[in-house]
């Protein structure tokens, strides 16, 4: 448990940049989601604060206290790896046990037995303790590997897409018991992920990632209903943010915006202009509507048992639109 | 596991079946030979055509473990009682025993520079190799094809010049030279081998060990090293029967004390005539202990590659 703190981090491979002068406090106690697509530097994050890296400039704080030049052993972090990284040599008992017998906790063999035991009951693997890591499927290893980290009680847990390989039911099933353990230990966790149904219903608040940038940070809310820029607004969201010409539409518009931004939601369906239905996409709980308006496409909700027909004609107007400039910045 | 898609047909398994038992046949006879020849007498040994079916002595192992003289005819005469058997078995040829040969020294000497040399070759290799995989070494490329240009030439080809060296530093024949020596001939091929074998380990599985509370060498020891097993004991093997098979230096450098078994094993035959039964008592016994490290090995060899749990 502790707030940790990123100031002026920069960091370079190469000539490439994965972290350019990026600040970010964490504060005690909460889920930060790390959000951006590969490269943006989400692992390298991580990566800085476990010690697997040093950063190039800038400075690491955890509790108020530099860390850098610490061991990842001296800095009491918990990493669940994107690779498993499972030690493949030790079963999986072993391997849950494996950070608890380190000389830096050095647990009780009592002790061990309890929390491996719950953790295992937690993560459904309890089944597969005695398997070799090796003999399992990759949604088992995932779980072991997220098990490996929740044995412990860390600073702070770094978790790098740690659902990724689960299928859809275990995922929903883990998003909720990872969320349940976080908000009841009272844990400070930063997890990465692509998944924005993770990022929305676990976070406290949502760091976003643009080319080692962090160009966002905020609640889920507040990213969501308050992006900085085109990038942002498109992290979050399904179906993505439609982004127009902003003179697309009539009515007002902004000087200086270059594009408008229309989620689903801002929308209006029934008045205004017309547009004509592509595709209908029926998923049960609701029906995306792809629709051409004045040569150009875009993709909203509509409701769940519509009548839409591909060709038939829908009116649309924008409501409460976001409005961007040149370089994707916000500007309404 | 199973590496082909399907089952392989009756004819190809007989093939492959008649191909292995050809290839143990061609390799195995000569070491049935050599083993069938000790347990000879000597004019079975040099019998024409050679005998398959012969009865078993012990005779070549006595001799090989002993000296003897002859007795004169006096002391033949004198009949003995409670004779041990190996003295027996000597009478009958009218030869007593003096005393114990030094082949015993010699085969301990191999022990001891063959396992030594091997254990420094793969202790310092493993951890040269582990540096040179996993550290930003400097010129780590040039590094490495200078020690395997050690290799390029055979070893010796500088015989002269390590004689001299050894001389002055005192070496020659000393059990400490000829380790050094075979660890220094040694040390390239566990190097290049095992820095092999250290690269197919992904640097995730240590980067998880420091994470959850290891220091690097804890990391190193729980975490690589049982996964570069593999790999270390077949390395071990090939130092090993590099350093107890080596001939050539150990001629050169050893004489009295530090004196392995191969240069040591030629001249039993000097003994009383031509004693091959002994020569064959000498070679049989010196292949036990690569065979018996080979075999207690084998598990290793054989437990072939772990599939990592680190997906890739």
């Amino acid at each position: 448990m502790a707030e940790i703190v990123l100031e002026n981090v920069t960091k370079r491979f190469g000539d490439e940049v994965a972290l350019d002068n990026v600040s970010l406090t964490i504060p005690d106690g909460s889920f930060v989601v790390l959000l951006g697509p590969t490269g943006a530097g989400k692992t390298t994050t991580l990566r800085m604060i476990s010690g697997l890296d040093e950063p190039d400039s800038g400075d690491v704080f955890i509790d108020g206290h530099s860390i850098l030049g610490q061991t990842p052993a001296q800095r009491n972090v918990a990493m669940v790896f994107q690779q498993y990284s499972l030690y493949p040599h030790l079963t999986v008992r072993q391997n849950l046990e494996f950070p608890l017998k380190s000389p830096l906790l050095q647990t009780p063999q009592a002790e061990i037995n309890e929390k491996v035991k719950a953790v295992s009951e937690v993560l459904q693997i309890a089944h597969k303790l005695d398997n070799k890591a090796t003999a399992l499927s990759g949604g088992e290893m995932q779980r072991v590997s997220i098990g490996r980290a929740l044995v412990r009680s860390p600073n702070i847990y770094l978790m790098d897409e740690p659902l990724s390989s689960l299928d859809a039911k275990l995922r929903a099933d883990l998003r909720i018991e990872l969320k349940r353990i976080q908000a009841n230990s009272g844990q400070t966790l930063l997890y990465v992920t692509h998944d924005q149904i993770e990022a929305m219903t676990m976070a406290t608040h949502i760091g976003v990632l643009d080319n080692g940038k962090l160009v966002q940070f905020g609640s889920p809310r507040e990213v969501y209903e308050n992006p900085v820029s085109i990038y942002s607004a498109s992290r979050l969201g399904q179906p993505r943010i439609n982004i127009l010409p902003a003179d697309l539409f009539e009515g007002d518009c902004p000087k200086h915006a270059k594009s408008i931004g229309l989620r689903p939601e801002q929308i209006n369906q029934g008045k205004g202009e017309d547009a004509y239905v592509t595709r209908v996409e029926h998923l049960g709980d609701q029906t995306r509507l792809h629709l051409k308006f004045k040569e150009h496409d875009l993709i909203t909700v509509t409701d769940a048992h519509t009548p839409l027909q591909y060709g038939e004609v829908v009116k649309i107007q924008p409501k409460e639109p976001f409005f961007f400039d040149e370089d994707g910045a916000r500007i309404v | 596991m199973s590496f082909s898609v399907t089952e392989p047909s009756h004819g190809q398994k007989w093939f492959a079946g008649i191909l292995v038992v050809g290839y143990a046949l061609i390799t195995l006879l000569p070491l049935l030979w050599i083993v069938a020849t000790g347990f000879k007498s000597g004019p079975d040994s040099i019998a024409y055509p050679p005998k398959i079916a012969f009865e078993p002595t012990v005779e070549g192992y006595v001799n090989l473990f002993t000296t003897q003289t002859r007795l004169s005819n006096e002391a033949k005469a004198e009949p003995v009682d409670d004779l041990p058997w190996y003295e027996q078995l000597v009478r009958e040829r009218g030869n007593t025993i003096v005393g114990t040969s030094r082949y015993s020294e010699r085969f301990f000497n191999s022990i001891i520079i063959g396992f030594g040399s091997t254990f420094f070759a793969i202790v310092l290799g493993t951890a040269a190799a582990y540096a040179f995989s996993r550290f930003k070494v400097p010129l780590k490329d040039d590094l490495l094809f200078f020690i395997l240009s050690t290799r390029m030439m055979p070893p010796i080809a500088v015989a002269i010049p390590i004689f001299l060296m050894f001389r002055n530093l005192g070496l020659s024949d000393t059990h400490a030279g000829m380790i050094l020596l075979y660890t220094a001939v040694n040390l390239s091929l566990s190097v290049w081998l095992i820095n092999g074998f250290i690269d197919e380990i992904p640097i995730e599985y240590e980067e998880a060990a420091l994470i959850d509370g290891y220091t690097r060498f804890q990391a190193f020891y729980k975490v690589v090293l049982p996964q570069a097993a593999t790999g270390i004991a077949s390395t071990a093997i090939f130092c090993l029967i590099f350093a107890w098979n080596e001939y050539a230096f150990a001629v050169l450098l050893t004489s009295g004390t530090a004196q392995t078994a191969p240069p040591f094993i030629p001249t039993i035959i000097g003994v009383g005539g031509q004693d091959w039964p002994a020569v064959a008592a000498g070679a049989t016994i010196f292949l036990v202990p690569v065979m018996v490290f080979t075999i207690l090995l084998r598990k290793h060899l054989l437990r072939g590659i772990t599939f990592g749990a680190v997906r890739k």
